[in-house]
C-alpha cells in the first residue's frame, strides 16, 4: 500500500511553500487562458475542475487554501464563465448535487440508514414551489398540457424565499412521517421502503393531473417563477458593460446565471458548514454510535429510534430546499427528473468520494455531475457527429452510420453507475476520500500508513526501501 | 429444524394443499371485501349498478390477481432463500428475472424465425415453451450464481450496507447491459413475445346469468398453463427444501452458517446453490411474465422485483409458505385494486396508482406486523 501513495506524496511535496502557491497559481493561469481560448472545451473545462481538487490537496495553510479557492471560484469561474455560460450551470448542478449528497450523507453516512429514494424529498420541495410558484393554482380544472394565458402569477417571485424554509418544513415532515413506522426495523427495511417511496412519488406526480389538476402529469409545470433579481444587476447600463466585457450580448438569463452560480456556492458553504457542526455535536457523535453498533449505543443511553429519525429528517430537509432553488432555476418541473436513477446517482456522489467524509462527498458530486450533464452529453454529441460522416469504426469494420441510435452514451447512466458501486464496494468501500473513521475501520488489518509518520519516517534510513 | 424422517407424498401433498387454501381463502376474502364495498355503494351511485358491475368483472380479475400472485410467489422465492441464508436483500433479483425472459424470448423468437413454432398442436407449442422456460431458467440460475460469485461474496462480513450497495450496482449494470447488447444486436432494446400456439383460446368452464345478461365464466389455455408451471415449480422447491438432504444443509447454512459448517456442509457451496435455485426461479418467472405480458424489456424486472420482495415480506421473509401467500395476497390486491379502483372513485383513480398500493401495504405491514403473515423468527427489531 505504501508503495502506491508514496509517488503522490512527492507529488504532494512539489506543492509546498511559496513555490507551491505559485505553482498552483501558474496552473490555475494556464487553465484560465486556455479556457478563454476555447471556452467550448470539454477537456479544459475538466481541468478547471481538478484545479479544485489540487487546492484541496495541496500542504498549504488553510487561509491559502480559502484565497485560492475564493481566486477560483469567484473570479475565475465567472469570468470564463461570461464568455461560455454553461460553465456557470455546471457550476450551479455541482453545488446543488453536493448539497445533496451532503444531505443524504448525513443519513447514510453519518447515521448508516441506506435511504434508496432520496431525491423524492427533493420532488416535494421542487414540486412545492412549482405548485405555488407558477400558474398552476389557475389550472387545477383544465386538464393538463392547457397553456397558460395568464399574464400574472398568483404569488409574487420574492415568495421564493419564503418557500424556502416552507419546504424543509414540509420535506422533514414527510421524511419524519415515512422515518417513524419504519426506523424501528433493521436498515435493510428502510432501504426497500425507501426504494418504494420514491416510486410512489414519482407515480404521484405523474398521475396527480385528475381528479384536480395538481401536477399537470408527465408534461411537468412550466413557467416557475425565478427570485427576483436585485434592480442594480438588472440595470441597462450594468447589462451593457458586462456584454462589452463578454464581447456578447448579455440578457436576463446570463444575469441569472450568474447569480443561481453564486446561490449555489453560498448555499453549499453554509451547508458544508452545518455537515461539519453537525458531525462533531453530540447529535454527531450519536449516529456514529449507533452506525457502529446499536446495541450498545442504546446501552450507552442513546436515543436509538429519535436519533435515527433526526437523521433522515435533516437529510430530507436539506434535500426539500434544494428541490425549491432547483425548480426556480429550471422554471420547469416533470416527473422524469425523480427517477430512481437521481436517487441512486446521488447515492454513487457519496460512495464514491467517501460515506461521511465531506470533502468526498462534494468531490464526489462534481464528478458524477460532471459525467452525468457534462461527459456522457459529450460523448453522445461525438458519437451522434460520427455517425454523420463515413468513417468505419476500428476493428469492427462497422461504418459508425450503421450503430443503433439506442447506443447513445447518455442513455447508459446506469451502467456506469452499477460499476461505480460495484468496484468501489469491493476495492474501495471507504471512498476516494475517506473519512478518517471509515479509513481506520475498513482496513484495521492491513498495514496502517499515516501520512505524518511517513513523513518524518523520510529522514529515517531504516524507512528507506532497500533497492 | 425438525429431526424427523420425511414423507415424500406428504412433502408434496401440503404445499399444494397450503396453495389451494391460500389461493381460495384470499380470494374469498378479497372478493367478499369487495362486494359488500360494492353492495353498500349501490344506493349512492345513479349513473351504474356497482355491484352489478363489481360481480361481473370478478371472475376476470380473481383470475388476473391468482396468475399474478403465482408469479410474485415464484420471484419472491429467490428473496426469501437468499434472505433466510444471508440475511440479504438481493436487489438484482428483478434483473435476474429479466434476463431469463429474454433468454426465453430470444430462444422462442429465433424458433420462430425457423418457422418451427407455426403449431396449432397444444403439446408441439407446450415444448417450445417448456424449452424457453428451461432455457430461461438456465440463464438466470448461472447470472445469479456468477453475481454471487463475484461480487457478493467478496463482501461477505463486511458491514451491511456494503452488499446491499453492492447489490443495487449489480442490479443497474445488468440492466444497461441488457440494453446495449439488445441496442448493439437488433437495435431497440425491447423484444416482444412471439404469437404462438393456441394458448390464446379460452377454456369455458360454466355460464350463468345476472339479470338475463349471459355471463361466461372462461379461463384462457394461457392462465392454466402459467398457473401449472407456478405450482409445479412452487411445489418442487418446497421438496426440495424440506424433503432432501441439499434441502437440509441450506437450512441448516440458514439456521447458523458456522455450525453447518463445523457439520461438514460447504458453506459456500450451499449459498452459491440458493443462489441458483432463486435465480432459476426468477429466469423462469420472467419467461411467464413475458409470456403472460408479451414484452420483454431490460428495466421490466426491477418493479415485480420489488413487488415481490413486499410479497416476501408480508408472508414473512425467510419463509416459503410465506412468500406463496404474500404472492397471491399481493397479486390479488393489486388486480382488485387496479380493476375496481376506478369503478369506486368514479374514474378519478385509475389502475396506475396499483403500485403505490404495493408499497402501502409493504409499509403496513411493516408498521404493524413486520414478522410478515406467518413469520416469527427471522426478523429482529433494530
Amino acid at each position: 500500500m505504501s508503495t502506491q501513495i508514496a509517488p503522490t506524496h512527492r507529488f504532494r511535496q512539489l506543492f509546498r511553500g511559496p513555490l507551491g502557491v505559485l505553482l498552483t497559481l501558474a496552473y490555475i493561469g494556464a487553465i484560465t487562458a486556455l479556457l478563454i481560448l476555447e471556452p467550448r472545451s470539454l477537456l479544459w473545462r475538466l481541468l478547471l475542475f481538478t484545479a479544485l481538487a489540487l487546492i484541496y490537496f495541496i500542504p498549504q495553510r488553510p487561509a491559502v487554501k480559502v484565497i485560492l479557492s475564493v481566486l477560483l471560484l469567484a473570479i475565475v469561474v465567472p469570468t470564463v464563465g461570461l464568455r461560455n455560460p454553461f460553465l456557470l450551470e455546471i457550476g450551479f448542478q455541482v453545488a446543488v448535487f453536493a448539497t445533496l449528497a451532503l444531505g443524504l450523507n448525513v443519513v447514510v453516512g453519518f447515521a448508516g440508514l441506506l435511504d434508496l429514494g432520496y431525491i423524492a424529498f427533493f420532488a416535494v420541495g421542487a414540486y412545492l414551489w412549482a405548485f405555488f410558484g407558477s400558474q398552476q393554482l389557475w389550472h387545477l380544472n383544465d386538464p393538463p398540457g392547457t397553456f397558460s394565458i395568464y399574464p400574472t402569477f398568483p404569488l409574487a417571485a420574492w415568495w421564493f424565499w419564503i418557500f424556502i424554509p416552507l419546504a424543509i418544513l414540509a420535506a422533514t415532515a414527510t421524511g419524519i412521517l415515512l422515518g417513524f413506522p419504519v426506523l424501528r426495523l433493521r436498515g435493510d427495511y428502510l432501504a426497500i421502503v425507501t426504494l418504494g417511496f420514491g416510486e410512489v412519488i414519482r407515480v404521484l406526480a405523474n398521475n396527480l393531473d385528475k381528479p384536480i389538476n395538481l401536477t399537470n402529469g408527465p408534461q411537468g409545470i412550466t413557467p416557475i417563477q425565478r427570485p427576483p433579481l436585485p434592480p442594480f444587476l438588472t440595470s441597462p447600463e450594468v447589462l451593457a458593460t458586462l456584454s462589452g466585457w463578454a464581447g456578447r450580448p448579455i440578457g436576463l438569463n446570463d444575469v441569472y446565471g450568474f447569480f443561481f452560480y453564486f446561490m449555489g456556492l453560498i448555499v453549499l458553504i453554509v451547508t458544508i458548514i452545518i455537515a461539519r457542526r453537525l458531525e462533531h455535536s453530540k447529535l454527531g457523535r450519536s449516529w456514529t454510535a449507533i452506525r457502529e453498533d446499536d446495541v450498545a449505543a442504546v446501552a450507552m443511553g442513546v436515543p436509538l429510534r429519535r436519533t435515527k429519525l433526526t437523521a433522515f429528517a435533516i437529510g430530507a430537509a436539506f434535500s426539500g430546499a434544494m428541490g425549491v432553488l432547483y425548480a426556480s432555476n429550471r422554471t420547469f418541473v416533470s416527473p422524469e427528473t425523480f427517477s430512481l436513477t437521481a436517487s441512486i446517482s446521488i447515492l454513487v456522489m457519496v460512495i464514491l468520494g467517501g460515506l461521511g467524509s465531506i470533502p468526498g462527498v462534494v468531490l464526489g458530486a462534481a464528478v458524477v455531475t460532471l459525467l452525468n450533464i457534462d461527459i456522457l452529453q459529450t460523448l453522445s454529441l461525438l458519437l451522434s457527429s460520427l455517425r454523420q460522416g463515413n468513417e468505419v469504426i476500428p476493428l469492427l469494420g462497422v461504418p459508425w452510420k450503421n450503430l443503433p441510435t439506442q447506443l447513445d452514451p447518455a442513455r447508459y447512466q446506469r451502467f456506469v453507475f452499477g460499476l461505480l458501486l460495484i468496484f468501489m464496494m469491493i476495492f474501495r468501500p471507504e471512498g476516494m476520500v475517506p473519512a478518517e473513521r471509515a479509513r481506520l475501520e475498513l482496513h484495521e488489518s492491513e498495514e496502517e500508513f499515516s501520512p505524518e509518520v511517513k513523513l518524518e519516517g523520510d529522514a529515517m534510513p531504516e524507512e528507506q526501501p532497500v533497492d | 429444524m425438525r429431526l424427523r424422517r420425511v414423507n415424500p407424498i406428504k412433502e408434496i401433498l401440503r404445499p399444494l394443499g397450503q396453495l389451494l387454501i391460500f389461493v381460495i381463502g384470499s380470494a374469498v376474502i378479497i372478493s367478499a371485501f369487495v362486494l359488500l364495498l360494492a353492495l353498500l355503494l349501490r344506493p349512492t351511485r345513479t349513473d351504474i349498478d356497482i355491484f352489478q358491475v363489481s360481480l361481473i368483472l370478478l371472475p376476470q380479475v380473481l383470475i388476473d390477481g391468482i396468475t399474478l400472485g403465482f408469479m410474485y410467489a415464484i420471484i419472491a422465492m429467490g428473496y426469501t432463500m437468499v434472505y433466510g441464508v444471508l440475511e440479504f436483500i438481493n436487489f438484482a433479483h428483478g434483473e435476474f428475472v429479466m434476463f431469463g425472459a429474454f433468454a426465453g424470448v430470444e430462444l422462442l423468437i429465433w424458433l420462430n424465425a425457423q418457422g418451427v413454432l407455426r403449431t396449432s398442436e397444444m403439446w408441439l407449442a407446450l415444448l417450445w415453451l417448456v424449452l424457453a422456460v428451461l432455457l430461461g431458467m438456465s440463464v438466470g440460475g448461472a447470472l445469479a450464481v456468477s453475481a454471487e460469485r463475484f461480487a457478493y461474496r467478496p463482501l461477505r462480513g463486511t458491514p451491511r450496507l456494503v452488499p446491499l450497495i453492492a447489490a443495487i450496482g449489480v442490479s443497474f449494470l445488468l440492466q444497461d447491459t441488457m440494453r446495449f447488447l439488445q441496442s448493439a444486436i437488433n437495435g431497440d432494446f425491447y423484444r416482444t413475445f412471439p404469437e404462438f400456439g393456441p394458448f390464446a383460446q379460452r377454456l369455458t368452464l360454466f355460464s350463468l346469468s345476472i339479470d338475463e345478461r349471459p355471463i361466461n365464466i372462461a379461463v384462457q389455455y394461457k392462465a392454466i398453463l402459467l398457473i401449472s408451471f407456478a405450482i409445479i415449480m412452487l411445489v418442487a422447491l418446497n421438496y426440495l427444501v424440506n424433503a432432501t438432504r441439499l434441502g437440509k444443509a441450506i437450512r441448516s447454512v440458514a439456521q447458523d452458517q458456522r455450525t453447518a459448517s463445523l457439520m461438514g456442509i460447504d458453506v459456500n457451496r450451499i449459498i452459491a446453490l440458493t443462489f441458483l435455485i432463486g435465480g432459476a426461479m426468477g429466469g423462469a418467472a420472467g419467461v411467464l411474465w413475458t409470456f403472460r405480458f408479451t414484452r420483454a424489456d431490460p428495466y421490466m424486472g426491477f418493479i415485480p422485483g420489488l413487488k415481490a420482495f413486499t410479497a416476501a415480506v408480508l408472508g414473512g421473509i425467510g419463509s416459503i409458505v410465506g412468500a406463496m401467500l404474500g404472492g397471491m395476497v399481493l397479486g390479488l390486491l393489486e388486480s382488485f385494486a387496479a380493476s375496481y379502483f376506478s369503478i369506486f372513485s368514479r374514474g378519478a383513480f385509475g389502475a396506475e396508482y396499483k403500485d403505490i398500493f404495493a408499497f402501502g401495504i409493504l409499509i403496513l405491514v411493516l408498521i404493524f406486523r413486520p414478522q410478515g403473515l406467518l413469520g416469527g423468527k427471522t426478523t429482529q427489531k433494530a
